[in-house]
């Protein structure tokens, strides 16, 4: 019993520690942003995911405590890693939109200035003539 | 066992922090920086789990949760300075 615990807190200590190394390869060796939001919005969350249940079982089974915190990081991590995504993403396509206009560098308007929603571009504005490649 | 798979973690997250900062210093635009900001947000989040099961204490895992809250505002708000050219308006 005790050894399997051991096995199982080391393979997911390994697991965890290869998914989060894989996620940080690709975040230096992928040739564009949007090719290397992937690599650390999902392999190293799943890497820290590994890692937080090795740290639960470990002191649930090792040292003989259940401790609440690894929980509350692992659902934090995991409610927050799409929003950093998403806004990331977001800021990328409105500023190569906005390089992208020859007139003037112009940032969308702000929230509630138009019919769009939270500073985004509007589907009239002169902006959608050109296409985000 | 533990002790071993755990120092084969802290070389694996420590390749990953200098990938992280390679990331950091060459990125050719802001928003590279700040992705490689958060990602070394996480990995930091990682060797604090990694050092407290090395220790055997359940001390490091407030520090962990404010890396975690702390990480995500500043991504949060960079984006937002960088989109808008204000952070609240």
């Amino acid at each position: 019993m005790g050894f399997l615990i051991e096995l199982l807190i080391s393979a997911m200590i390994v697991v965890g520690g290869v998914f989060a190394l894989v996620g940080s390869f690709g975040l230096s060796k992928l040739p564009d942003l949007m090719a290397r939001l992937h690599a650390p919005t999902k392999a190293t969350t799943l890497g820290i995911g590994g890692m937080l249940i090795a740290s639960i079982l470990y002191f649930a089974f090792v040292e003989r405590t259940l401790s609440v915190h690894e929980l509350l990081i692992t659902i934090f991590l995991f409610l927050v890693a799409p929003v950093t995504a998403y806004l990331v993403a977001k800021t990328h396509l409105h500023r190569i939109r906005a390089r992208q206009d020859t007139d003037q560098f112009q940032l969308p308007p702000p929230a509630g200035a138009g019919k769009a929603g939270w500073a985004t571009f509007e589907k009239s504005d002169k902006h959608s003539r050109t296409e985000i490649r | 066992m533990i002790a071993y798979a755990t120092y084969f973690g802290f070389i694996s997250i420590g390749l990953a922090v200098l990938m992280n900062l390679h990331r950091l210093i060459v990125g050719p635009d802001s928003i590279n920086r700040i992705l490689a900001l958060d990602t070394l947000t996480i990995n930091t989040i990682a060797l604090f789990i990694l050092f407290g099961i090395w220790q055997g204490s359940s001390t490091n895992f407030e520090a962990a949760l404010l890396f975690a809250m702390v990480g995500f505002i500043t991504t949060v708000a960079f984006c937002k300075y960088l989109l808008r050219g204000d952070i609240i308006e």
